[in-house]
């Protein structure tokens, strides 16, 4: 089964639970056979199934209680503090802060941050993968990681 | 990053680069920049450092080998599709295939046979119209037309009255169309004459179609319809609206 592993993790991190992870990428393997023909040889299969994963869960329960927010979230600033929460966060270097950080994100920060980041994906694979232009990939990567580095900043702090 | 550096490229620039999508152009200028400028130099560091980090701890879950059998079973089981389903598909698929063959085929057929039995008559009013004595009995008198073929054709048919119309009976021959004997009568209109065809509605003219149908073969119009066992041909060069008068009249009259 291809992408399996990186399937599973994605949609995970997107619904932050087990069962529903598991639902959701057998939901995806399901929906990526039956819709097959659609599939234009040429185009990005990877981006394909991730779109099929993601618009899976975009109407799921948790997908649509965690998308509310989005329009919201859109313009938010994060402000650059003195101290870069990179240097703090390699000082402490905690794995799980960063990992508490990505999961506090936003999904459409999460998602398009970890499609970028874990993936490896570039921009146009990203847009596919998302049904959005590459421009708001650019400007929604962008926010991203400043919502990222506020986080741990704040993590941080608390700690 | 340097203050002047941000105003020059922008913080999320130093992302862009790291993520490999500059345009080529300005990866070499950054590039560059990035040799002589130290604090700028550090900033991309320290993202390439948070860039690591982010990819390795986003690689956090992995599923179970339950989970991985029960999807691939899942998946396998979509993929084997029943024989007999199968089987069933490929029969409906041949019986549809050769349904729409006969049906194509028929259509076709009958389109051909139309399309002959027209030419034929063509045939006949051209060489009546050329023949030295187009008509066997000479009349304008129905009433002398319609005996005339008793005897001569296995059936007997009506003539409509033509007092106050602009058509004339001329007269009247006995015509052969796929070895039927039929009748043929001839009218005329301001210099236009048309040929009347009568058969019986059976061999080489049955199914040309049950009510009137106007076409046109060869540039001449043609009625045709079937009545009480008779099949009518009305052909000629004059316009297809005095030609559904004519026809209408012996419709009238039959």
């Amino acid at each position: 089964m291809p992408l399996f592993d990186q399937l599973y993790n994605f949609a995970h991190w997107l619904a932050q639970d087990r069962t529903e992870a598991e639902d959701l990428v057998q939901e995806t393997y399901v929906k990526a056979l039956k819709g097959f023909s659609s599939f234009r040889p040429g185009t990005n299969f990877r981006a394909w199934m991730y779109r099929i994963l993601r618009n899976t869960f975009l109407t799921s329960r948790t997908g649509l209680k965690a998308t509310i927010t989005l329009d919201a979230d859109e313009g938010l600033e994060f402000p650059a503090g003195t101290e870069t929460p990179e240097t703090i966060f390699i000082e402490h270097s905690q794995h799980q802060f960063l990992q508490a950080a990505i999961e506090a994100l936003p999904v459409h920060f999460r998602e398009v941050l970890l499609l970028c980041e874990v993936e490896e994906m570039s921009y146009q694979e990203i847009a596919e993968a998302l049904s959005v232009p590459i421009g708001t990939v650019m400007s929604r990567l962008s926010r991203a990681r400043k919502a990222l580095r506020e986080n741990l900043q704040q993590k941080l702090v608390r700690s | 990053m340097a203050d002047h550096c941000v105003a020059r490229f922008g913080t999320a620039k130093l992302d862009t680069y790291l993520d490999g999508e500059l345009p080529a152009d300005e990866m070499r200028d950054l590039d560059a920049h990035l040799r002589s400028c130290a604090p700028c130099a550090a900033d991309v560091l320290n993202r390439l450092q948070m860039k690591r980090a982010v990819h390795s701890a986003g690689m956090r879950y992995r599923p179970s080998s339950d989970f991985r059998e029960r999807v691939r079973k899942s998946v396998a089981a979509k993929r084997v599709r029943s024989p007999i389903r199968g089987w069933l598909g490929a029969a409906v698929a041949v019986a549809l295939l050769l349904i729409v063959g006969f049906v194509t085929f028929s259509v076709r057929q009958g389109q051909i046979e139309r399309q002959q039995a027209f030419s034929e008559l063509a045939d006949l009013h051209v060489a009546t119209l050329a023949s030295a004595n187009p008509v066997d009995v000479i009349s304008t008198d129905r009433h002398t037309v319609k005996p005339w073929f008793q005897g001569k054709i296995p059936f007997t048919f009506s003539l409509p009255e033509l007092q106050g119309t602009e058509f004339t009976l001329v007269g009247g021959r006995v015509a052969y169309l796929g070895q039927s004997a039929g009748a043929e009568l001839i009218y005329q209109i301001r210099k236009h004459q048309i040929s009347v065809f009568i058969f019986q509605d059976r061999g080489a003219v049955r199914g040309l179609g049950s009510s009137g149908r106007s076409q046109k073969e060869l540039s001449f119009h043609i009625e045709t319809w079937n009545q009480g066992g008779l099949r009518y041909f009305v052909i000629g060069d004059a316009s297809g609206d005095d030609l559904c008068k004519l026809a209408d009249m012996l419709k009238a009259a039959s």
